[in-house]
């Protein structure tokens, strides 16, 4: 029988590559690039009828009094602006647009999104507690769904880890292309991580499901080959599941329009993670807490796995 | 057939013969009238602000930090805001209070998003404000005994009408032919004391005194406010007017001066005409605006916007096309590896997941829930959870065959197994749902409560389509002698892996 759960320090180690350039780029400020969602300010999206420099642009916004404003091109004739918060109160904003319209043409507003300071650091708090609250959520309702086996609580943290290590991947990703290409996260990322979240339970379940109905039949094994045996056969669904999710996310990044393109993107990098961890590491995680490992390559410095 | 079999495969039928008619994309209206009940409902579908445009616009008490805010006023502040955006004409608008200090204004398909926010979000307070022997500017701000402007105004417009030429605005009785364009007012001089840096004038009487209010023409076919004014009201003015004729009278909105005629005889039948200083009458568009916050009064607490996105219709537009190709890609890609892999029941796979679109469809029609871009992206993304419920059976149906179990016994024993798996991770799913549509509602984030909505409904819906339609259509499949042996069903035993 092909034994996929002797290498599990290779697979932690796999796993450790991939997040750690994501932690190191989470540690060097600034972190994530928030989008106006979480940090207030303004995020406006104009099309002109001819191309535009955003240097240009950029001038007109620091005479009406928004020196910091950062212009980039988006589309063939579009500009994106980001500036601290305008006030679509009062005459501000017409006043702007009036004067942008004079120099460069009739425009298009394609979108104006205006968050106030105080509002946006209530999402972000509202964010970590929506995903602080889903992880509790999903933990009690695992030790619930397998309180009839050993150790139930140990399923739902093995779950949770590697619920934690999806959101890591993606956080990580996001962090690093915010440092590279300017990506910034919204509250549509938060959806997307909660998403990957969902997914990656929803996964681990379908495995550990099997654990738990192997473990009842197959008395007479060892915990790892209960696992093992669990794992390849749940490997043929795993597979076909993620990818049938894989071909629909696909086609959303690559047909889907601009707004979710980014949001699609997410999902995917997530759900690849995630089907990664549910075999490799929740699965692996039962197994190494069963067999004492840790306390192998600590304790008596004893080689982990064979 | 069994009986049982035999009435499942007819109820799943009748079922998708409605779902696939409710959502069909020409219907717009259940109408069960031609078979003998008396039912007509619309069932368009709702487009949400990203696909069609819009504006969504979040409004905070404006009071001080610490001051608590009154539920009853903000409740009565959310039902005026309701009467001026229904009096703007806008279609489906969502209007509701979030937390305790705040409302959620919603308006797809506004044409000019800026002008709409200052006629539902102003507090709308109407004044009349004796100027004394000063005219004042029209568009001016000032203090008045009821308090100084908001401190977040724009500075006075220094471009209001120069007086030499506008003091034609008149404020005139009933029945009293209008005296607009006469220059007599307009000569007068600057007074010789120039008022005090923040003079404070009194106010003689509010928009409560109002009765009611509307945009007039007159014989020239300029816009005009008239005004009608409670009987109390009339009173009041009356009074003042007598006794205060060749002074300034300001009218002003929100402590801007909309108006600043000067009395030139007292007007006593609580009928009151405002005309701007301009020679071609207000602007009609602002006259209508004005009207629509005087006629439903001020709102009991002035408002500040404190998260506003507007949506153009051309990026709208551009995303749902592209979304909806994206899905049908995906659809059929998945649809292709369901049917190579699988075969037979892989055919009866995609048939439930068609179902499937249809019966989510039309529930989102019939609920309704309005469609967003992360809404669409949430039921694209409940397809691939419904299909894996059929692939975590079929793949439990292999096992079973290569166990050595009969065709039959071995997709019953594929169902009842797999229903562990499903059951579990979609409710673990269906939590993250719940507490996505939460963190959605705290701030009108509509596109994450869309999004949390549309996966919620294709989960619980999956689980009736991938569960009870694939295996009634599997067994009547199996009793017309149509799933005879093993090895053509797709699910042929191979040599398990090694």
């Amino acid at each position: 029988m092909m034994h996929i759960m002797r290498r599990r320090a290779l697979y932690y180690i796999i796993s450790l590559a991939i997040i750690l350039p994501g932690i190191i780029s989470l540690a060097i400020p600034p972190h994530l690039k928030l989008a106006v969602d979480f940090t207030g300010g303004t995020l406006w999206e104009l099309q002109f009828q001819q191309a535009v420099q955003p240097a240009e642009v950029k001038a007109v916004m620091a005479g009406k009094g928004y020196p910091d404003a950062v212009v980039q091109t988006s589309g063939d004739r579009g500009v994106l602006i980001r500036s601290k918060e305008i006030s679509s109160e009062g005459n501000t904003k017409s006043d702007i647009l009036q004067a942008l319209q004079a120099r460069f043409g009739p425009a298009t507003e394609l979108r104006f999104e205006s968050v106030g300071p105080v509002i946006g650091q209530e999402i972000a708090t509202r964010a970590i507690a929506a995903v602080f609250l889903a992880s509790i959520g999903i933990l009690l309702y695992i030790a619930w769904a397998f309180r009839k086996v050993d150790h139930p609580v140990r399923y739902g943290l093995c779950a949770i880890i590697a619920l934690l290590h999806d959101a890591l991947v993606v956080l990580g990703i996001f962090s690093i292309l915010g440092h590279l290409f300017n990506v910034e996260v919204d509250s549509l990322f938060v959806t997307a991580v909660l998403t990957v979240i969902g997914f990656s339970v929803h996964d681990t379940i379908v495995v550990f499901d099997r654990i738990r109905e192997n473990a009842r039949r197959l008395h007479g094994l060892s915990f790892e080959d209960v696992v093992n045996h669990s794992l390849l056969q749940t490997l043929g669904r795993s597979l076909a599941t993620s990818l049938t999710v894989l071909f629909t996310l696909s086609a959303l990044t690559l047909f889907g329009g601009v707004t979710i393109r980014l949001f699609a993107l997410t999902l995917l990098i997530g759900i690849i993670s995630g089907t990664y961890s549910s075999i490799f590491n929740a699965s692996a995680l039962l197994v190494s807490w069963e067999n004492g490992d840790l306390a192998r390559l600590f304790g008596r410095r004893r080689v982990a796995t064979a | 057939m069994r009986a049982s079999t035999f009435r499942l495969l007819v109820l799943v039928l009748v079922i998708a013969a409605f779902a696939f008619w409710v959502a069909w994309p020409t219907n717009n209206q259940i109408n069960l009238t031609p078979i003998g009940i008396n039912y007509v409902r619309d069932i368009p579908v709702r487009e949400g602000l990203d696909l069609q445009g819009g504006i969504q616009v979040l409004l905070q008490a404006d009071v001080a930090p610490g001051q608590a805010v009154d539920p009853d006023s903000m409740q009565a502040a959310r039902q005026v805001i309701e009467r001026r955006v229904n009096a703007l004409g806008v279609s489906e608008p969502v209007i509701q209070l979030a937390q305790n200090n705040r409302i959620i204004v919603e308006l797809p398909g506004v044409k000019d998003p800026d002008q709409a926010i200052k006629t539902f979000g102003n507090t709308g307070l109407l004044e009349f404000v004796d100027l004394g022997s000063n005219p004042l500017p029209q568009g001016m701000q000032i203090a008045t005994s009821l308090g100084p402007p908001p401190a977040t105004a724009t500075p006075p417009a220094s471009a209001a009408g120069p007086r030499a030429t506008s003091g034609d605005a008149t404020a005139t009785a009933q029945g009293t032919p209008s005296a607009q364009g006469t220059p007599t007012a307009s000569a007068s001089p600057t007074p010789a004391a120039s008022p005090s840096p923040t003079p404070t004038y009194q106010t003689i009487m509010t928009g409560k005194d109002l009765s009611s209010a509307s945009v007039q023409f007159d014989q020239l076919n300029r816009p005009y406010i008239r005004l009608t004014l409670t009987s109390e009201g009339a009173k009041i003015f009356g009074d003042f007017t007598s006794s205060h004729v060749g002074q300034y009278l300001a009218i002003t909105l929100d402590k801007t001066i909309i108006s600043a005629p000067v009395i030139k005889q007292p007007i006593v039948g609580g009928d009151v005409q405002i005309d701007s200083g301009n020679p071609r009458g207000f602007p009609l568009q602002e006259a209508q605006d004005i009207v629509i916050q005087l006629k439903y009064g001020a709102l009991p607490v002035p408002l500040k916007v404190v998260q506003n996105r507007t949506v153009g219709p051309t990026l709208g537009q551009d995303s749902v096309q592209k979304s909806v190709v994206a899905g049908l890609i995906g659809l059929g890609i998945v649809a292709a590896f369901m049917i190579l892999n699988y075969r037979v029941p892989g055919v009866v796979a995609t048939v439930a997941l068609a179902i499937y679109a249809a019966i989510v469809f039309a529930l989102f029609k019939l609920i309704p829930v309005t469609l967003t871009v992360a809404g669409i992206a949430g039921f694209i993304l409940s397809i691939g959870m419904a299909v894996d419920a059929n692939i975590l059976i079929f793949e439990r149906t292999k096992e079973e065959l290569r166990a050595g179990r009969s065709a039959v016994a071995a997709i019953d024993a594929g169902f009842s197994r797999a229903w562990n798996s499903i059951r579990d991770s979609n409710f673990s799913t269906l939590i993250t749902c719940l507490i996505l549509f939460w963190f959605g509602s705290q701030f009108g984030a509509s596109i994450i409560q869309g999004f949390a909505l549309t996966l919620g409904i294709g989960v619980v819906v999956s689980m009736f389509t991938a569960i009870t339609v694939t295996r009634t259509f599997l067994k009547a499949l199996q009793a017309l002698g149509a799933l005879p042996v093993v090895g053509p069903i797709g699910l042929t035993p191979r040599p398990a892996a090694v």
